[in-house]
C-alpha cells in the first residue's frame, strides 16, 4: 500500500494497522466494534458522536484510512458526515445500520458511501474493509489523471479557439461520462452561460466558474470551506450547494493527488531543473515536496505536480503578477524532465501559454501518472511507460502563477474536458514554456486529440477541482492550468491562435516526447491550429500507435463522482467520431 | 450460549463470546451490561412517547429503530421481533398496535435479562472452561 505520509507509519503489511474511525451514538455497537475491528489487526479510534468524529478526522488530515459511521446519530444525519468526510478528507466512508431498507441504501449509496453494512455486522465483513481504501486510493490516481488531461485540453482549447466548439474530447470516453452523467440527476443547474457552445442543461464549470470557485476557496481559506461557503461567496445565482458540493470534493481529491505526488516524487529524486529559466519558483517547485502548497497557494496556483516526473508546480503565487509570459517561461524551463518544450517564444503571451498550458497539462498528468504508476497498482499501462522517459525529461512545469486565479480572462470557458479516462500526462505543456525554454515541449499527443475528438474542454480546471477534494496538489494542479486556459481564452482572435500555432509548431518541433509513443508534434499539429481548428492540436497521433498504453478500461471507470461535481455538458463536447485518439487512451487535456 | 438461552439469542452472541480473549476476558458481560443500561434508558423515552397524546409515530418509529440497533448488538432475538412488529404498527398508525407490543416487548427484555444473569452467574461459578463451550 502506498505510503501517503500517515502520521503513523505503518509498518506491518497492509492492510494491517489499517486506521480506522468508527462513529456510533450506540455505545454497545461501538465496544463490539472496536473489538473486531482490534481483531483484525486495525487501529481502532471510535467516536460517540458525529461533531467529535469530524473535529477528529480535520485535525489529523492524514491520520485515517477509512471512517465507518452509522446512519441513525442523534446529532448529525451519517448521511451528513458522509458528505462532509468526503469534501473534506476525501476519506472511504462505510454505513451502517440495522435497517436495510433499499432507499436508505441507496441514499448512502448516492452520497457516496463506499459500502453499506447491517447490523449485526459480522467480523469478515470488517476484515474486507481494507479493500475500500484501496480502491480509492487507485481511482484517485485515476481522477486525477483525467483530471489532468481535462484541463490540458481545456488549455489548448481555449487557447485554439475561443469561439470555436471544438470538442476536444473523445468521443469515446464522451459517451462513457457522458453516459454517466446523463444517469446522473445531480445537477440541476444551468450554465450560466460561460460556454458557450452547448446548451446546457448541467452545470458546467467553466474556466471563469471555477476560478470564482478557486478564488472563494482562497478567501475562505481551504482549511475552512465547505460548499455554502464557498456558493455564498462566489455568488453565482444558479449554482447550487451540490453542485458546489461535488467539485469542492473533486478539487480537493485532485489536490491532494498532486501533494501526493508531489511529495514522492520529490522524495524520489525531485526534479532536476536543468535550466530553470524560470527561476526560482521552478526550483521551488521541484524541490517543494509537499505540495502543501496547496494549502496556502490555491491562490498562488502552484501546479503540483510533484512527483516523479513533472514537477509542474505552481511557483509561487508571486509569479502571479508575472506576465504570463513570465510565467510560460517558468513553467517552460523548469520541467527539466519530460517536456522540454522548444517552442519558440509564442509571439504572445498568451499563445505561449496556450501552449505552454497544454505541455504543462500533459507533463503533469504524465507526471503525475509517472508517479502514480510507480506507487498504484493502477491500470494505466501507459503511464508506466512514459513515465520512465518523463522521468528524465521532465522538469517540473511551475505552472503558474498566471494560473492561480482560475480566472481565465477569456472565459473561454467552455472547454469542457470530460475525459473519462485518465489524463495521460499531456505533455504538451510543459515545454510549451517556450520562452527560451530549451527543453523541448512535447506537446501530448493528447492534447491533439483532445482536439481531435472534438472535445469540448469546458474548464478543465473545473474537472480537475472536481475530482480533486483533496486539497492540497489539486490546487497546484489547477493552477497551472488557469493561466493556460486564461492565456487560451484571452485570445480571442484567430490571429493570436495561429501565432500560436506557429509557434506551437516549432516547438513542436523540438517536442521530443521521450516517449516513442508520442510523436513530436508534427505539422497536422499546425496545420489544426491555423486553421482555428481544434484539432490543430492534433500532433499527428494518428500515427502514433498507443496500444500498450490505452487502457480503456481507464476509460470506462471514470468515477461517477468525478463527473457529479462538473457537469460537464457531454453531448456537447463529445463527438465521437473524433476521439480516436482518445480512444488510444491519450489523454488530452 | 446456554441451551437456556437458546432461541433468545441469535449468532451475534456467538459473536460475542468468539471476541473474548485473553486482552478481554470478561468481554460478553462488559457488553451485555452496557447493553442493559444504555438500553434502559431508550426503553424509557419510549414509554413517555407512548404517553403522548396523540402519539406521535415517526418519533416512535425513530426511537425503536435505535432499540433495534442496539438490541442486534447482543443478539436478542425475541426482542428484536418485538422491535420489528412495533414499527410496523407505527408505520400503520396503530397505536393501539404499538402499546400492546411494547408491553410484549419489555417482557421479553427483562426474560432476557433474567437469563443472561444467570448466565454469567454460572460462568463465574463454574469457571472459564466451562463457559467457552459453545453450542455447537
Amino acid at each position: 500500500m502506498m505510503d501517503n505520509g500517515f502520521s503513523s507509519p505503518r509498518k506491518d503489511a497492509f492492510p494491517v494497522g489499517l486506521r480506522v474511525l468508527v462513529v456510533d451514538d450506540d455505545p454497545t455497537w461501538l465496544k463490539i466494534l472496536e473489538k473486531m475491528l482490534r481483531k483484525c489487526s486495525y487501529e481502532v479510534t471510535t467516536c460517540g458522536l458525529a461533531r467529535d468524529a469530524l473535529h477528529l478526522l480535520r485535525e489529523r488530515k492524514d491520520g485515517y484510512d477509512i471512517v465507518i459511521s452509522d446512519v441513525n446519530m442523534p446529532d448529525m444525519d451519517g448521511f451528513k458526515l458522509l458528505e462532509h468526510v468526503g469534501l473534506e478528507m476525501d476519506l472511504p466512508v462505510i454505513m451502517m445500520s440495522v435497517d436495510g431498507e433499499t432507499s436508505q441504501v441507496m441514499k448512502g449509496v448516492q452520497h457516496g458511501a463506499c459500502d453499506y453494512l447491517l447490523k449485526p455486522i459480522r467480523m469478515k465483513e470488517l476484515r474486507n474493509i481494507w479493500q475500500h481504501v484501496l480502491r480509492k486510493k487507485i481511482n484517485e490516481v485515476r481522477d486525477i489523471e483525467i483530471l489532468e488531461g481535462m484541463e490540458s485540453i481545456q488549455m489548448a482549447r481555449n487557447g485554439l479557439d475561443q469561439s470555436n466548439d471544438g470538442h476536444l474530447l473523445c468521443g469515446e470516453d464522451l459517451t462513457s461520462v457522458k453516459k454517466r452523467k446523463d444517469v446522473e440527476s445531480k445537477h440541476d443547474d444551468k450554465d450560466p452561460g460561460d460556454n458557450s457552445s452547448t446548451k446546457k442543461a448541467r452545470v458546467v464549470w467553466s474556466v471563469d466558474l471555477h476560478q470564482k470557485f478557486v478564488e472563494a476557496v482562497n478567501q475562505i481559506g481551504f482549511d475552512k470551506v465547505g460548499p455554502k461557503k464557498i456558493l455564498d461567496l462566489m455568488n453565482v445565482p444558479w449554482l447550487t450547494r451540490e453542485n458546489v458540493a461535488s467539485h469542492l470534493q473533486k478539487y480537493r481529491l485532485y489536490l491532494s493527488r498532486l501533494q501526493k505526488e508531489n511529495d514522492t516524487k520529490i522524495s524520489v529524486g525531485g526534479i532536476k531543473h536543468s535550466d530553470s529559466p524560470l527561476g526560482d519558483s521552478a526550483n521551488s517547485f521541484g524541490t517543494q515536496n509537499s505540495i502543501n502548497i496547496q494549502q496556502n497557494d490555491v491562490s498562488s496556483r502552484s501546479c503540483g505536480f510533484s512527483g516523479n516526473s513533472l514537477l509542474v508546480q505552481n511557483v509561487e503565487p508571486r509569479s502571479h503578477d508575472n506576465d504570463r509570459k513570465g510565467i510560460v517561461s517558468k513553467i517552460v524551463a523548469e520541467p527539466k524532465r519530460a517536456l522540454t518544450v522548444e517552442v519558440p517564444d509564442p509571439h504572445k503571451p498568451r499563445s505561449s501559454q496556450m501552449e505552454f498550458g497544454h505541455s504543462l497539462t500533459s507533463s503533469a498528468s504524465e507526471v503525475n501518472y509517472a508517479e502514480y504508476d510507480s506507487n498504484f497498482p493502477t491500470k494505466f499501462s501507459w503511464w508506466e511507460i512514459p513515465q520512465s522517459r518523463l522521468k528524465q525529461e521532465q522538469k517540473p512545469l511551475h505552472l503558474d502563477d498566471g494560473f492561480s486565479h482560475l480566472t481565465w480572462p477569456g472565459k473561454q470557458q467552455h472547454i469542457q474536458v470530460d475525459y473519462p479516462q485518465p489524463a495521460p500526462p499531456i505533455i504538451s505543456g510543459s515545454s510549451v514554456t517556450g520562452r527560451g525554454m530549451g527543453g523541448s515541449v512535447k506537446i501530448k499527443p493528447l492534447y491533439d486529440e483532445c482536439r481531435k475528438n472534438g472535445s469540448q474542454v469546458s474548464s478543465t480546471e473545473s474537472t480537475i477541482e472536481a475530482s480533486h477534494v483533496q486539497t492540497k496538489t489539486y490546487k497546484v494542479n489547477h493552477q497551472t492550468f488557469e493561466p493556460i486556459s486564461t492565456n487560451t481564452s484571452s485570445l480571442k482572435n484567430q490571429a493570436s491562435n495561429l501565432r500560436c500555432i506557429s509557434d506551437l509548431e516549432s516547438a513542436q518541433k523540438n517536442i521530443n516526447w521521450g516517449m516513442s509513443p508520442f510523436a513530436t508534434l508534427d505539422d497536422d499539429f499546425q496545420v489544426r491550429w491555423v486553421q482555428g481548428d481544434c484539432y490543430a492540436m492534433n500532433l499527428g497521433l494518428e500515427n502514433i500507435d498507443f496500444p500498450e498504453y490505452f487502457d480503456r478500461g481507464l476509460l470506462a471507470d471514470v468515477p461517477t463522482h468525478l463527473y457529479d461535481a462538473v457537469s460537464f455538458d457531454y453531448q456537447n463536447l463529445y463527438d465521437p467520431t473524433e476521439c480516436s485518439l482518445i480512444e488510444q487512451g491519450l489523454f488530452i487535456a | 450460549m446456554t441451551t437456556a438461552c437458546k432461541g433468545f439469542l441469535d449468532e451475534q452472541f456467538l459473536q460475542l463470546e468468539e471476541l473474548q480473549d485473553d486482552a478481554n476476558p470478561n468481554f460478553v458481560e462488559e457488553v451485555v451490561t452496557l447493553y442493559y443500561r444504555d438500553s434502559a434508558r431508550l426503553i424509557l423515552n419510549i414509554e413517555q412517547a407512548l404517553e403522548r397524546n396523540p402519539l406521535d409515530f415517526n418519533k416512535l418509529d425513530s426511537l425503536m429503530h435505535q432499540f433495534k440497533g442496539s438490541s442486534s448488538s447482543i443478539g436478542a432475538k425475541k426482542v428484536k421481533a418485538e422491535c420489528t412488529l412495533f414499527r410496523e404498527y407505527c408505520r400503520a398508525g396503530n397505536g393501539e398496535g404499538c402499546i400492546r407490543t411494547f408491553q410484549q416487548l419489555k417482557k421479553e427484555y427483562a426474560t432476557l435479562k433474567k437469563k443472561l444473569e444467570a448466565y454469567f452467574q454460572l460462568a463465574r461459578q463454574v469457571g472459564p472452561a466451562e463457559t467457552a463451550c459453545r453450542p455447537k
